[in-house]
């Protein structure tokens, strides 16, 4: 990937924020914010979650309004209160979740709200399929515009996103990490096209965790900390440097595994693995390893490989066809997860908020929930303990909280993800398994949950974690197995796993169907 | 969080609120600043400035008798709306186990204690079976719980042959005062009431009524057994439903099949207006009561002030439109 990294892009002014705050109750979320975006101009705004970035983009989309501050679009100082009034002003907003509706076409989604009329009144479909056709080539999305979005992966969602900011003429365009949820190749066609739009003048804010494509795609970056704009760099400054403005002081060390000078006893034992698939696939078949006391195995892999299915199959969460599950060389019951938990697992879901936390319960609830009949006694819950308990361990992972009442809602990624890893330290857990336990969370609070990892390995425990961000499982991992297509394609000891290996590994046998089906446009890997 | 930040969020919220409803503004910003309690506590003012009649103590108990089949059906309901779900069985169940006792007392000529424990046992059955429907058949709560209302209300028909079955002496002094001025369905309102509220505080399946409503998956993969629950969520709503039919039995001094026709809706009601939410994972058994109240207040003042009884039906639909309204603007606002 090439960037162009002019220190100042020529454009106009599109945007200028000045001195923006914002309170919510108990939170001081945005605390004196400045930037500018020009026309023809990639800005990437970087900061760890809770830092205000949502809060700011939410601002600008019109779902929250400044408490003091100015928003100036195009010289006039604006007051942006409702959506309609920032698609108005030609600003668009891609969020992570998009807001399409599955049932309806490509192309009524794009012209949602705005459909091309005829004399009568009646949907113009002909006109509308017409220009969503356009906006589809230009977005070079090669669908159908009467394909239902429900049939689209992810990444061709966003182009749909991206379709329906073109039809709103947008001069603005805000991408709320959009490469999160891509494959690399995905990645590449979308970086081709926010630079064409650059080139075509639009003025794009781009959010992203993944500090490489900054120099990649971006022209300048604002750096939030604490709701507040703490630097503007060109977007080559260096990774350190970046990484040093985000959290405001020095990171070591990225990756702080130490591993253990020799595993333990074999604690979880899994043989021959299976489940059938609907159409006589496999979903995942014959998987068997190891996780021994004191480890952290890597689950590597393509997303789609099968690795996720297998941590559910484990947990009792679903059943499966064949195969045993043993720990510590007794077999757990299939599809069972209270057996699971009893024999010592735990498991942190990939879906953090829709399989974690219950939203809008309070944090004692969500931390305690997993312990709930412990906490029974003669038929009544012992509230007392569970905030103490919830106290202690809230304490012990740091979680910057009001107090633990609090709703785990407004918390941010990384405070969310120590909760439910925090269920699992509240119950005797000895393996947990850990699917994608860093998923768009900031630098500083990945490098507290190794930490945490390292703590519980230290403690006699195991970890099993799946994670498609390569130089974690790397860095993290003692041993990294590999899934490809549902099985286990191999198995690599630390010193042998590098990026080439393992991807060697996860690509091993993968028939040609993959790359022509729509299904697969939403299993991408995050490789890169 | 603080009082300054309510007031504040409640004052925004008038804000964007003009008063259009009768009551004046000062009404809507008690409710606003309060939530239900406000709200009944206004509707009470406006009652007793309006009419002479409404503030003694006698049409106030009058008030609580009015409340309490309501509520107590309305607290069962509050379990399963707490878990996401919804119970449209609860006025037939009562029905049904209102007759249950009558017929076992009355026609079989069983002890009253175990026409009693029939009855309750009728009514948690009624409750499991929808239960079982939601949580193994999968089917959705709305469409279980209104196959139960056909079933339960045409069962309580077919036990009683259609007509009402006279209650025993001995469980019809439920509907009698205690001290000559207690009304006993109050106190079986409160005692269900304290009960409901220890259930969903401090017990087990309560604190798994709001992790299965706010989040079935996660409370799932937290090692809760959300089939199971369900059942015992439902069950409980057929027995408070149980124990509401007798109650309103006990004033009828019969059980009629036809009692508590459209009842649930008045539950479902009380326990919107108390400040649940249909989707789930939030419920109060002390708003259940409120919304409970807030019916009846209006009900009895109306009456008092000789408003027809149809245009009643249409000042009761406001209300609860209005106070689901007025209760989201809160929460929004103080988001």
């Amino acid at each position: 990937m090439t960037g162009v990294n002019d220190d100042v892009p020529g454009g106009r002014e599109l945007l200028r924020v000045e001195g923006v705050t914002k309170s919510f109750p108990g939170v001081r979320a945005l605390d004196g914010v400045d930037m500018s975006l020009r026309a023809g101009e990639v800005h990437v705004l970087l900061g760890e979650n809770g830092a205000g970035k949502s809060t700011l983009i939410k601002m600008l989309s019109g779902a929250h309004r400044p408490d003091t501050g100015r928003i100036v679009v195009g010289g006039d100082e604006v007051a942006i209160r409702s959506a309609q009034d920032a698609e108005r002003l030609g600003i668009a907003t891609i969020y992570q979740e998009f807001n399409l509706v599955p049932g309806l076409t490509v192309a009524e989604n794009i012209f949602l709200g705005r459909q091309p009329r005829t004399a009568l009144g009646l949907v113009d479909r002909k006109t509308m399929r017409a220009r969503a056709a356009e906006l589809l080539k230009r977005v070079r999305l090669d669908v159908s515009p009467n394909t239902p979005v429900a049939e689209l992966g992810i990444a061709r969602l966003q182009m749909v996103e991206i379709a329906k900011a073109l039809s709103l003429e947008a001069r603005i365009l805000i991408m709320d990490e959009p490469t999160a949820v891509l494959t690399s190749e995905e990645v590449d066609t979308l970086f081709g096209l926010v630079r064409e739009l650059r080139e075509s003048g639009v003025g794009i804010i781009f959010i992203t965790h993944h500090l490489e494509e900054i120099g990649a795609l971006g022209d300048r970056v604002t750096v939030l900390r604490d709701g507040r704009s703490v630097d503007e760099v060109p977007a080559s400054t260096d990774e350190d440097e970046l990484i040093r403005l985000m959290v405001g002081r020095d990171i070591a060390e990225q990756y702080p595994r130490q591993r253990p000078e020799e595993p333990g006893a074999p604690l979880l034992r899994v043989r021959g693995l299976t489940r059938n698939g609907p159409k006589g696939l496999p979903v995942f078949q014959d998987v068997g390893f190891e996780v021994r006391a004191g480890e952290v195995v890597g689950l590597a892999g393509l997303v789609g490989a099968g690795r996720t299915e297998v941590a559910r199959a484990i947990f009792g969460v679903d059943a499966y066809d064949a195969g045993t599950v043993e720990i510590d060389g007794t077999e757990l019951a299939r599809g069972d997860v209270r057996a699971a938990m009893r024999a010592g697992l735990g498991l942190v879901p990939e879906d953090r908020k829709g399989q974690g936390l219950v939203l809008d319960a309070s944090l004692q609830d969500n931390l305690t929930l997993a312990r709930l009949d412990r906490d029974t006694r003669g038929g009544l819950v012992d509230r007392g303990a569970q905030r103490r308990e919830a106290a202690r361990v809230a304490g012990q992972l740091k979680v910057r909280m009001s107090g633990l009442g609090q709703s785990a809602r407004t918390l941010s990624g990384g405070n969310q993800q120590k909760i439910v890893i925090g269920k699992w330290l509240l119950t005797d857990t000895r393996l947990l398994i850990l699917d994608e336990p860093t998923r768009g969370i900031d630098v500083g609070a990945k490098v507290e949950i190794y930490q945490l990892i390292n703590e519980l390995t230290a403690s006699g425990r195991a970890v099993l974690m799946i994670s498609s961000d390569l130089p974690e499982v790397l860095g993290m991992s003692d041993r990294v197995l590999v899934m490809s297509q549902g099985r286990l394609a191999g198995e690599l000891s630390a010193a042998e796993a590098t990026q080439d290996a393992v991807m060697e590994l996860a690509l091993q046998a993968a028939p040609e169907s993959t790359t022509n089906n729509d299904e697969s446009a939403m299993e991408g890997s995050d490789v890169r | 969080m603080s009082a300054e930040v309510k007031t504040g969020a409640a004052a925004e919220a008038v804000g964007e609120a003009p008063d259009r409803d009768g009551f004046g503004p000062w009404f809507s910003r008690a409710v606003l600043r309060n939530g239900p309690l406000g709200g009944l506590i206004a509707l009470v003012v406006v009652m007793a400035v309006l009419s002479r009649d409404f503030l003694n103590g006698q049409n106030l108990l009058n008030v609580g008798v009015q409340a309490s089949v309501t509520a107590i059906l309305a607290f069962g309901v509050t379990f399963v709306i707490v878990s996401a779900g919804i119970d449209l069985s609860v006025g037939s169940v009562a029905a049904l186990s209102a007759t249950v006792v009558a017929w076992a007392a009355t026609t079989e000529g069983l002890p009253v204690i175990v026409a009693v424990l029939l009855g309750l046992v009728v009514g948690a059955a009624a409750g499991l079976l929808s239960g079982a429907l939601v949580a193994y058949g999968k089917l959705p709560a709305f469409i279980a719980t209104l196959a139960m209302l056909s079933v339960g209300r045409g069962l309580a028909l077919v036990i009683s042959g259609g007509s009402p079955i006279a209650f025993p002496a001995s469980i019809s002094k439920l509907g009698d005062t205690l001290g000559g001025w207690l009304p006993v369905p109050v106190l079986v309102m409160i005692v269900m009431g304290l009960i409901a509220a220890l259930i969903l505080a401090r017990t087990y399946t309560g604190r798994a009524m709001f992790a299965i409503g706010g989040n079935e998956e996660a409370a799932r993969l937290s090692g809760i057994n959300v089939k199971q629950r369900k059942l015992v969520i439902y069950a409980l709503s057929g027995l408070f439903a149980a124990v509401a039919g007798i109650v309103l039995a006990a004033r009828l001094t019969s059980a009629q099949p036809q009692a508590a026709t459209g009842y649930e809706l008045d539950a479902i009601a009380a326990v919107v207006i108390g400040g649940a939410s249909l989707s789930g994972g939030s419920g109060k058994a002390s708003g259940t009561l409120i919304g409970a109240l807030i019916l009846a207040v209006l009900r009895n003042g109306l009456n008092l002030l000789s408003v027809s009884a149809f245009w009643q039906q249409v000042a009761t639909g406001l209300v609860i439109a209005l106070a689901v309204l007025l209760d989201t603007l809160r929460r929004r606002s103080a988001r």
